[in-house]
């Protein structure tokens, strides 16, 4: 249940091998890192001390346990008398993040709807589950804050301010998609809203989330301007065997860029379970080992998330380094729509049905007397006419002409060459037809 | 590294430099500025072999055998100045150092590019003038920190990677291709990635072979990225400005063996074109096309034609990706005969590719096929005498060309 005050371990009962599997329970947090590196005071010094309360027991049996649990805890104890100031979030704010996670989740709904009406092509692979690590986090971004992604990245960009017309255009190929129809569901950029992509391959795109966040740092000590841009890699668990997660770890530690690392591990890389493909399968441990806070938080609660968002780029904004988030979550969904998902177990999928992070913030938001049912409706209607005006615009959008092929290949299309007549090939007038020869 | 490089010749060469604005465009419609054609003469005083005795005296001499120019279009721009002399490691710092004194937002990474002043010196004393974030060693992670090159060119700055070797960018191949070539087109034109990803390649002394690689024939085919080839100190200082200064993503690719090359440049500033070839020496009989390294021991190998009666028309390349089809074709269509000699291995190079491309286009000019001289499809030996065999020897052109102009 969202933001409980007792601790949660995070189980799947059908998976005793798992390191999810606990046999006790215990209200210790599993932050950890060199103590020197947690200047602010990152979830309280309680959970610091709380450390040497984990069990040898239950660190062999690989207990894992919601990080942000005992914040919650702390803030209830605190006072008693006045319930609202202990809230995590204020009604505005809990109205924003339901309609950017009821967004993600309309979005991708529709998109399956529409793939399998024959609009969209290709590779898509849909975020349903996950919505509260990309609210979470994305809703903490200023605009200038860049968002980098992998396949899986529609609901990044949407939460990030990309129109959702923009994407669907996208997805349907047309030219007022946001890439102009040439990128596809696995490439979404926006220049405007600092998503950086939006990549095929896993994994690498978190070098050049790492570029953005040299960048912010060169902004700041060599151009001297004020910069505090963060930058935010999300990724999934089986990018964490990657080479260039390891180096890029090495890399922002080093410098102490300015990025957070965000781990969506919904145990599953297609059909690999993450506990069959890694050594140690807590990636959060990965972090220490390279100077970093590894920090492990409950994926499917958003306010969890948020919580942990809010200090970890907190501390990048102001020049701690970066910080490895490992967000426990969940596709409902297959890998992408070609994936038949035969593999997974019946009854891993319906535990973490029960734990949607869409139903647990409603109820957060009902029990904390911060929203009431019509409010929420009208929310959900609001966006249900958005994604269906988007399914209109992108129907009613142009495909792209031939005359768009050759651009964006080069910047400066100089770069085609000087033709046999001396000229360059850009200057062909068949070039801007795009039926000339390069 | 000790260039041991064949006695060369200080070459007299008519060279029409474009000085280009980074006129931006907005899509889609785009300006095209005219290139303004000034060609001019460089008087280079060059000498190969470091403490050899040529001088100033021979290398006039030599202007009427084998490199010569016909004297027509000769304006004497530059010669009010005296110019100095670079090796050719030096003309690339100077020429990263201007760009980088130009536009604060330029910077270097890669291994050992800081503190040690890069492998073969080319950014000595740069990271205790610009400090250690505009000059950055970073750790052995080829893959990750050309990646990382990309999102900071994406972001706004205009970072210049170095390969210590250029094979090591096998390791950012991933990186190289689908990011730096493709993100521009894939995002639909949103963002740009002015990176120059830049080192030393091509067929050494003995290194084996691993170090041994000409990496241009891999990239030749990813979209979207420039592939330059300097081979002396005058175009690659321009070659560098003008890959910085390039809106696009561009590979400069230098050779282990030139750097100590010698030659006198211009004290004005000059930025050369990126897509333009370079005529080294004008001829009547046969065209040879070359690039890098084997410019020299194609400029060996035209001493002894010339003294046997051939006269060569020489060019160097310099633009892997595009090639100058107008340069290229205007000598085809004078010469007739085409020989091109390259370091890349036989299959796959860039050679395979230009002889399609000149075969497409110019097939009507040709009297004789397109002979195509390149390294053997073999992993470069370590043993001195296999490796020489590996590679183009001047007396291979000397008879090829012989054979061709029966």
């Amino acid at each position: 249940m969202a933001c409980s005050a007792t601790a949660k371990i995070i189980h799947n009962p059908l998976m005793l091998s798992s390191s999810r599997s606990a046999e006790k329970y215990e209200s210790c947090c599993k932050i950890s890192g060199p103590t020197s590196l947690l200047g602010s005071k990152f979830l309280g010094k309680k959970l610091l001390s709380a450390k040497s309360a984990i069990s040898p027991a239950s660190r062999r049996s690989g207990a894992v346990v919601a990080v942000s649990s005992d914040v919650v805890k702390e803030k209830k104890l605190k006072s008693s008398s006045s319930a609202a100031s202990n809230l995590l979030i204020t009604k505005e704010e809990g109205l924003v993040l339901y309609e950017d996670m009821y967004l993600g989740r309309a979005f991708e709904d529709m998109c399956a709807q529409m793939y399998y009406r024959g609009k969209m092509f290709g590779f898509v692979h849909l975020y349903n589950g996950q919505e509260a690590v990309s609210t979470g986090f994305i809703k903490l971004l200023k605009q200038e804050d860049c968002v980098v992604s992998t396949y899986r990245d529609h609901v990044h960009s949407l939460s990030k301010g990309v129109p959702a017309r923009q994407v669907m255009s996208e997805l349907f190929g047309k030219t007022t998609g946001c890439c102009r129809g040439q990128g596809g569901s696995m490439h979404m950029f926006s220049k405007e809203h600092n998503v950086l992509g939006g990549f095929a391959f896993i994994g690498e795109g978190i070098p050049v989330a790492t570029g953005a966040a040299f960048t912010s740092k060169y902004k700041r000590e060599v151009l001297k301007e004020n910069c505090d841009e963060v930058t935010l890699a999300f990724f999934g668990d089986g990018t964490c065997n990657n080479g260039q997660f390891f180096e890029c770890l090495n890399m922002a530690s080093l410098w102490k860029l300015p990025i957070v690392f965000v781990v969506e591990n919904n145990l599953w890389a297609i059909g690999m379970s993450h506990l069959r493909s890694t050594s140690d399968p807590q990636i959060w441990k990965k972090g220490p080992a390279f100077g970093m806070p590894g920090v492990h938080v409950d994926g499917m609660d958003v306010l969890k998330v948020r919580e942990v968002a809010q200090e970890a780029i907190g501390r990048a904004r102001r020049g701690e380094g970066p910080t490895l988030v490992e967000c426990e979550t969940y596709r409902f969904r297959g890998h992408s729509l070609a994936d038949p998902d035969e593999l997974r177990d019946p009854a891993e999928k319906a535990h973490y049905a029960t734990r949607d992070p869409i139903t647990a913030l409603k109820k957060y938001l009902f029990e904390n007397n911060l929203a009431n049912e019509a409010e929420l409706k009208a929310i959900d209607k609001k966006i249900d006419e958005i994604i269906e005006d988007s399914v209109e615009f992108a129907d009613a959008s142009p495909v792209p002409a031939r005359n768009q092929l050759l651009e964006n290949v080069f910047a400066d299309p100089r770069g085609f060459g000087i033709g046999p007549d001396g000229k360059y090939r850009c200057e062909d007038p068949k070039f801007t037809e795009g039926t000339a020869q390069v | 590294m000790a260039a041991a490089l064949l006695h060369g010749v200080g070459s007299t060469t008519p060279l029409s430099s474009v000085n280009y604005n980074n006129s931006r465009r907005s899509l889609p419609g785009y300006v095209v500025h005219e290139r303004k054609r000034a060609s001019f003469l460089i008087q280079c005083y060059g000498s190969l072999l470091p403490g050899s005795k040529i001088g100033i005296n021979r290398a006039a001499k030599l202007s009427t055998n084998a490199v010569t120019t016909k004297q027509d279009n000769v304006t004497a721009s530059t010669t009010s100045k005296p110019g100095h002399e670079l090796l050719l490691f030096e003309a690339l710092r100077e020429g990263l150092e201007e760009e980088m004194e130009r536009d604060p937002r330029v910077c270097v990474m890669g291994e050992d590019v800081g503190h040690y002043g890069g492998s073969y010196k080319v950014t000595k004393g740069l990271a205790d003038k610009y400090g250690d974030l505009r000059v950055l060693d970073t750790p052995i992670a080829e893959n990750s920190f050309t990646g990382m090159g990309i999102g900071a060119a994406m972001t706004g700055l205009r970072p210049i990677v170095e390969g210590m070797n250029m094979g090591f960018l096998l390791l950012a191949f991933n990186q190289i291709s689908n990011n730096c070539g493709m993100l521009h087109y894939t995002s639909g034109g949103q963002f740009e990635i002015p990176i120059v990803i830049r080192g030393p390649g091509g067929v050494g002394r003995q290194l084996g072979a691993e170090h041994s690689q000409r990496l241009e024939s891999y990239f030749q085919s990813i979209p979207g990225i420039q592939m330059v080839a300097c081979s002396t100190p005058y175009n690659a200082k321009g070659l560098m400005k003008a890959a910085i200064r390039s809106d696009n993503p561009v590979i400069l690719f230098e050779h282990v063996l030139l750097y100590n090359l010698k030659e006198r440049v211009p004290d004005e500033e000059y930025v050369l074109n990126l897509e333009e070839a370079e005529m080294v020496r004008m001829g009547e009989h046969v065209t040879i096309l070359t690039y890098s390294r084997m410019r020299y021991h194609v400029m060996q190998a035209a001493k002894t034609l010339v003294n046997k009666g051939y006269d060569p028309e020489v060019i160097d390349i310099r633009s892997l990706k595009p090639f100058d089809l107008h340069t290229i074709g205007n000598s085809v269509k004078k010469t007739h005969r085409v020989v091109i000699v390259e370091e890349c291995m036989r299959t796959g190079g860039i050679g395979a590719s230009l002889t399609a491309s000149i075969n497409e286009h110019f097939h009507d000019y040709l009297d004789a096929p397109i002979v195509c001289l390149s390294s053997q499809d073999v992993p470069t030996p370590y043993a001195g005498t296999l490796e020489d065999w590996t590679v183009v020897q001047p007396a291979q052109i000397v008879a090829t060309v012989e054979q061709l102009c029966q």
